[in-house]
């Protein structure tokens, strides 16, 4: 996620070392080091609050719940992460917040499921290898999450290019109203629900916990966890190949950095940012199906909580910034992940501060860095 | 590309033929007057004349109050001295629009939301639309202002109830000027700490100071009781009625011979109608004089380009926080009217929607523009509460009554919208089939065929058909359910057509002209 | 051009729109309305979707009686949005329409304060199938009634079952809601007179992913589970926290009582016990037939408080007719509400209604139902635990002052 100009004559090691190993590392150092200050701020309070509570013994709650606390918060992170690429990819393009954005991850959710109790209906999810299920169901949301950011695009911004800035955002705002209760009410038609449960209450190899033991405490890991984990950490790497590596890339990248220039230069600037919603609005789908399948019961209004936590994640990063995104959902699961499970320790406050708590720490971070963690590759129009 | 940025011209040159004599007879100086007159007696006399047992009543309701309302901007877009435009306003103000409200206690209701609605935009638009920072939190220094005077007369037991601390109803004046003060504080205490921050990083923390405010809100009941967290407090006082308000109804009530069934609720309304045009005035003062002022210009230079006003010297820190505090102080008078108006005060009214509801008042009636901010805010409160409302209400009164709607109107409907939908696909696959064969001729052809089609589909369904009993329409689909997504789809149509605002402010219009020059540029060279 | 002919065609069928409806002949019989107020969109539109169709069921087959009588019964659902706003709004609206005798509303507690005080100023009755906060009944209007029960009594009733199941320590968890809070404020209060430990007091508006929220009560490890909130986010709720692990009780109040709670739980939501003030299909039979017809005309299964939304509406219904015979005209708005609070013995699919002074239910009955089957169809046949005669907490003061 380092922009390199790509050479012509690089060698396989090379090739492996700037697209493979070197993303997944820069994910490893993000996540050891999020778990790091987790673990130190943990241990930090509990050296500070001894026993918040009568009988409550921190350093004994906290060992317990470490590793299932940091699991939590990394697959919670890629999940941020993967929604807060679509923001951040639109906003390196267009300069502009994708309301919507959280809508596509709705619609992502509901495709997902919608394949998958097809798939179910047919009598075949359980002959089905489980890999072969799951990326059918991702694929499938991604390319339909990503062909409806592609037509959002086209009828709802398009037309506004070059308006003032908060036009758009009105605009995403309709296009996110319209989109909830569009697929409330083809669900209700079709379904008659809109509850959606994905069918994977009888799959065992989903349903089964994964028993991981840490010392003396074992956490069950559930596999969807590990799933979204998996899944997230292929995709961005395939991401990273594709903007950093790739020829299509190197024209978002150049459209992100000077649409006017960029067409100067015999770019074509509506297929790049209709490539830039397409492939942000597949990874929303990919979060949406996974996140699906993780939770198990998604609605059309899904999307709400999510979204504005994974633009508050690209945020955090610096908007705009790729890696940032990643960054940011990574620390922004994190932190939640370690506030929900401390908190309700503490009398008089709890897990319904854990929120406050976040844009307390949101804030700090970007009142030190006021253009978030990494701050943004977009340059300033001055 | 060229279509798309064509329509709107064609869109608006097509409207200015429709407005054309409407526009003569308002620049008309010696028309304008009688004529607004008319108008303004003609719709209160529609709206007089309705009756609640006529099926149709909803229809024709949310067709006629409308124009009731907008008629104030009617007037002050007409050509005429600035005291005659005067006297119609407070005619429209005083005379019409209470009339209507006497008559109709839900009419009252939406006018006082509406007075609300605009007072809280026209505060956001300072913030936004004057110094240009996003704020997603507004509705944050609302609650301030509507919890501040809930606490303090609200009978549940909370801290100020428990420790005698309420104060009686006469106070309600009083804390208006408190709420004002205490939401301004609370708008520079925000505003300190996120000053450096620009643009979407602005956004977002003031969208998490909102969240922030609804969760304590949420959870200030414990260990001491302060908000009686999501119970919310009840119960709130409201203002005295001064006694010349039931005189002056009574009076009406006699000479007029209009059937008044809640003498009591009308005085109420009319007190909380009264003040909110009082606190809007005064807003619109305050927002005119700041904005024609060396603080507005200074905003104006923040809003355009931050590094160049820092550059000439305009004091970014003390502009900002500034503009944030006007903001806030507005929205805390507002929220001490708010919480004695609905006499009970919970975190549900709150949320993040509201605030995005009100920015979208700001945007759609035009950013940066008083009267902007206040059709915007009028527009979609009418759109929001009456009108959407009163056209589910429509069909329901359809399906109750059996109505069926003839065949060759179900085909009409069908052809137009099928055939526009079916047109724009075409005309997609032929610009795709055009850029392959290099053909351009065919698409005469295909224009042709399909008004053939279309034409022969009405023809046949209304010789065919045998329309549409509102009986059958789905339950699924019952049109209560989807005000939201109608409402959706307007605000993407209103911004697509009228990207500046429905009623943009000169000085923005220019720069988007500016702006849109520059991108068509760009989009040229690139597109093709 | 084609612009102007596509605005001059939108123009055509606006104009025919109106016109075609002014044929629409004028009505002969006397109209009846009812209206309802419920959210209709948004997050919380399953829930009042359902009440708005339990109350258009209600409609359709208990307004024989008064179509006798030579009036024309309607239905007019109305969407609150769940916002005060809009039902304040919404309130005048359906008060300045005089054949409105009659609102059946609202889900949220935070919407029908502010509203009725619109009613109540009209002399409108306002039966709420939903709104357990004590506040809704407790200001002296002679307008406001409700069917359901109310959070200070089906918050202890949670309580004292979890202290007979013998569990010694508990984690309360609720939706942030008024209803979610307030039931799980009151359970907590109780369960701490009864010596069980509260091991957490949590609100959370967490509606999919638990992960954060389970881990402190896996370290934690109360006994049981105590969650103020609606099936659909405790439905998942406990489907995760099994999964993760949680091998205690989960009790829960009547947002737990729909058959999508058995498709969210799955097996992990088998031996739930929740309380309800809806008796179970088994011992109502009217309510297993209520769930029949209510399938047969919506496609789905009745959510919380649909049955409750039936009987308010049947309630107003037997006002209505009663109010009309008595006055041989349209009856007076004030006439039915006094009616509506006169109500005695009304047996209805929930349970027997008699309203007291204040509009609550004289005696509730609270049942503590157990979930048997992951199998959603099988919900009908959940467990019946117990039966408990609570008087409302007015009865006592009543009796005290008379």
């Amino acid at each position: 996620m380092v922009s390199t100009r790509a050479t012509t004559d690089r060698t396989i090691t090379e090739w492996l070392y700037r697209y493979v190993l070197f993303p997944i590392g820069q994910m490893l150092v993000f996540i050891v080091g999020a778990g790091v200050v987790v673990m130190v701020l943990a241990y930090l309070l509990a050296f500070l609050f001894p026993e918040p509570r009568p009988n409550i013994v921190l350093v004994d709650q906290i060992n317990r719940q470490l590793p299932g606390m940091l699991i939590a918060g990394v697959s919670l992170g890629f999940v941020y992460a993967m929604i807060a690429l679509g923001y951040t990819l639109v906003y390196g393009v267009l300069k502009f917040i994708n309301f919507a954005h959280s809508e596509i991850f709705m619609f992502g959710s509901v495709i997902g499921y919608e394949v998958m109790r097809r798939i179910s209906d047919a009598g075949a999810i359980q002959s089905w290898s489980p890999p072969l299920l799951i990326i059918v169901v991702v694929s499938v949301s991604m390319v339909c999450a990503g062909l409806l950011a592609v037509l959002i695009e086209r009828v709802a911004y398009r037309p506004l290019r070059g308006a003032p800035r908060l036009v758009p955002l009105i605009s995403a705002i309709g296009v996110s109203l319209l989109l909830t209760d569009a697929v409330r009410a083809i669900e209700a038609i079709t379904r008659n629900e809109f509850n959606l449960t994905y069918p994977t209450n009888d799959l065992a190899w989903l349903k089964t916990p994964l028993p991981l033991a840490f010392g003396e405490t074992t956490v069950n890991v559930r596999i969807t966890s590990i799933i979204i984990i998996i899944g997230a950490v292929l995709m961005l790497v395939a991401m990273n190949y594709f903007v950093n590596g790739t020829k299509l890339g190197r024209g978002i990248r150049a459209v992100s950095q000077d649409m006017t220039t960029a067409s100067l230069m015999g770019i074509n600037v509506n297929f790049m940012i209709s490539l830039t919603f397409f492939v942000g609005g597949s990874f929303g789908g990919a979060a949406g199906s996974l996140f699906g399948m993780n939770v198990g019961t998604v609605t059309p209004y899904v999307g709400f909580t999510p979204g504005i936590k994974a633009f508050t994640a690209a945020v955090l990063g610096g908007i705009g910034n790729v890696t940032g995104a990643l960054l940011g959902g990574l620390a922004l699961g994190m932190i939640e992940s370690f506030l929900n499970g401390i908190l309700v320790y503490f009398p008089a406050l709890g897990q319904r501060y854990t929120d406050i708590f976040s844009f307390s720490v949101l804030i700090l971070i970007l009142i030190f860095r006021p253009s978030g963690l990494l701050g943004e590759r977009v340059d300033e129009k001055v | 590309m060229t279509t798309a940025q064509s329509t709107p011209t064609i869109k608006i040159s097509l409207m200015g033929r429709i407005m054309a004599p409407i526009r003569a007879v308002l620049d008309n100086p010696v028309l304008a007057v009688p004529a607004l007159i008319v108008y303004m007696i003609a719709v209160t006399l529609i709206l007089l004349g309705l009756n609640r047992s006529d099926p149709l009543f909803p229809l024709k309701s949310s067709l006629a109050f409308p124009p009731l309302v907008l008629s104030p901007f009617i007037v002050l877009s007409a050509k005429i001295d600035w005291r005659f435009k005067g006297l119609l306003v407070l005619a429209a103000l005083f005379i019409f629009l209470p009339l209507i409200g006497m008559y109709d206690s839900s009419y009252f209701e939406l006018v006082i939301q509406i007075c609300i609605f605009s007072g809280l935009a026209l505060g956001l638009n300072i913030v936004v639309g004057f110094a240009g920072l996003l704020d997603l939190g507004y509705v944050a220094f609302f609650a301030v202002g509507a919890y501040l005077w809930a606490m303090f007369t609200s009978p549940v037991d909370t801290y100020f109830k428990v420790n005698n601390m309420l104060v009686s109803a006469n106070y309600f004046y009083l804390f208006i000027f408190l709420g004002v003060a205490v939401a301004a504080t609370g708008g520079i205490l925000l505003g300190l700490p996120v000053l450096r921050l620009r643009g979407d990083y602005l956004a977002i923390v003031t969208l998490g100071f909102g969240e922030v405010i609804r969760v304590l809100a949420v959870n200030f009941n414990s260990p001491t009781n302060f908000t009686n967290g999501s119970q919310g407090l009840d119960g709130v006082l409201r203002p005295t009625v001064p006694p010349f308000i039931p005189d002056i109804i009574m009076r009406v009530d006699q000479t007029l011979g209009i059937p008044i069934s809640n003498a009591n609720t009308l005085a109420q309304q009319m007190l909380f109608y009264l003040v909110a045009i009082v606190i809007i005035a005064c807003i619109i003062v305050i927002a005119r004089r700041l904005d024609d002022s060396p603080i507005g210009r200074a905003w104006t230079a923040i809003r355009e380009d931050e590094v160049a006003a820092i550059a000439m010297g305009v004091p970014l820190v003390r502009m900002k926080l500034m503009a944030f505090a006007m903001g806030a102080s507005f929205a805390g008078a507002i929220g001490v009217l708010y919480a004695a108006k609905q006499s009970f005060v919970s975190p549900e009214s709150f949320s993040l929607n509201q605030s995005i509801g009100i920015l979208a008042m700001v945007i759609v009636g035009g950013i940066g523009g008083i009267r902007g901010a206040l059709f915007g805010a009028c527009v979609v409160t009418l759109l929001n509460l009456q009108v959407l409302k009163n056209l589910s209400l429509q069909i329901n009164n359809f399906k109750n009554i059996d109505a069926v709607m003839p065949p060759w109107l179900v085909a009409v409907i069908l052809a137009v919208v099928g055939g526009w939908i079916l047109w724009k696909l075409l005309k997609a696959l032929w610009s795709f089939a055009n850029r392959w064969f290099g053909n351009a001729k065919q698409a005469e052809q295909v224009r042709v065929v399909v008004w053939g089609v279309l034409v022969a589909a009405i023809a046949l369904l209304t010789l065919q058909g045998s329309g549409f009993r509102f009986d059958d329409w789905p339950a699924q689909l019952e049109p209560a359910k989807y005000e939201r997504l109608v409402f959706g789809i307007l605000l993407i149509m209103m911004m697509i057509f009228r990207p500046s605002g429905l009623l943009p402010e000169p000085r923005r219009k220019m720069e988007m002209t500016a702006a849109k020059a520059e991108a068509e540029d760009g989009a040229i060279g690139g597109g093709g | 051009m084609r612009n102007k002919r596509f605005a001059v065609l939108v123009l055509v069928v606006v104009l025919a729109l109106a016109l075609s409806a002014t044929f629409v002949g004028a009505q002969d019989a006397k109209v009846i309305k009812i209206a309802s107020q419920t959210p209709l969109s948004g997050p919380q539109s399953a829930l009042g979707s359902s009440m708005s169709n339990g109350v258009a069921l209600a409609v359709e087959q208990l307004s024989g009686p008064l179509t006798e009588l030579g009036y024309k019964v309607e239905y007019v659902p109305f969407d609150d949005q769940a916002t005060p706003d809009v039902g304040v709004a919404n309130a005048q609206n359906l008060v300045n329409d005089p054949a409105i005798l009659a609102v059946v509303g609202h889900l949220n507690s935070g919407v029908a304060i502010p509203s009725s005080e619109v009613y109540n100023a009209n002399n409108l009755v306002m039966i709420s199938p939903a709104n357990t906060n004590p506040r809704v009944t407790g200001r002296g209007f002679t307008t406001v009634n409700r069917v359901c029960g109310r959070d200070d009594l089906q918050g202890p009733t949670g309580a004292r079952f979890v202290n007979e199941l013998g569990a010694k320590s508990v984690y309360v968890l609720h939706d942030t809601t008024s209803y979610g809070q307030g039931v799980a404020e009151f359970f907590q209060k109780e369960a701490e007179n009864l010596g069980i430990t509260v091991l957490g007091y949590e609100g959370t508006t967490e509606t999919a992913n638990f992960e954060g929220v389970i881990q402190p009560i896996l370290a934690l490890a109360p006994e049981a589970i105590y969650f103020g909130g609606i099936y659909s986010q405790t439905g998942i709720f406990i489907n995760q926290a099994r999964a993760a692990g949680y091998t205690g009780y989960f009790v829960g109040p009547d947002g737990f009582d729909s058959s999508e709670f058995a498709q969210l739980a799955g097996e992990a939501g088998v031996n739930t016990y929740y309380t309800s003030v809806a008796g179970p299909a088994t011992i109502y039979p009217d309510a297993a037939k209520f769930i029949e017809d209510y399938k047969a005309k919506f496609g789905e299964d009745p959510q919380p408080f649909a049955a409750q939304s039936y009987d308010s509406a049947a309630i107003a219904l037997n006002a209505i007719y009663t109010a009309a015979v008595l006055a041989g005209d349209v009856p007076s708005r004030a006439a039915v509400a006094s009616v509506v609070r006169a109500t005695k013995g009304y047996k209805g699919l929930t349970g027997t209604v008699t309203f007291d002074a204040y509009g609550d239910n004289e005696v509730g009955l609270y049942y503590v139902l157990q979930v048997g089957s992951a199998d959603p169809a099988a919900w009908g046949s959940n467990t019946l635990l117990k039966t408990l005669e609570i008087p409302s907490p007015y009865k006592a003061l009543l009796d005290s002052g008379s």
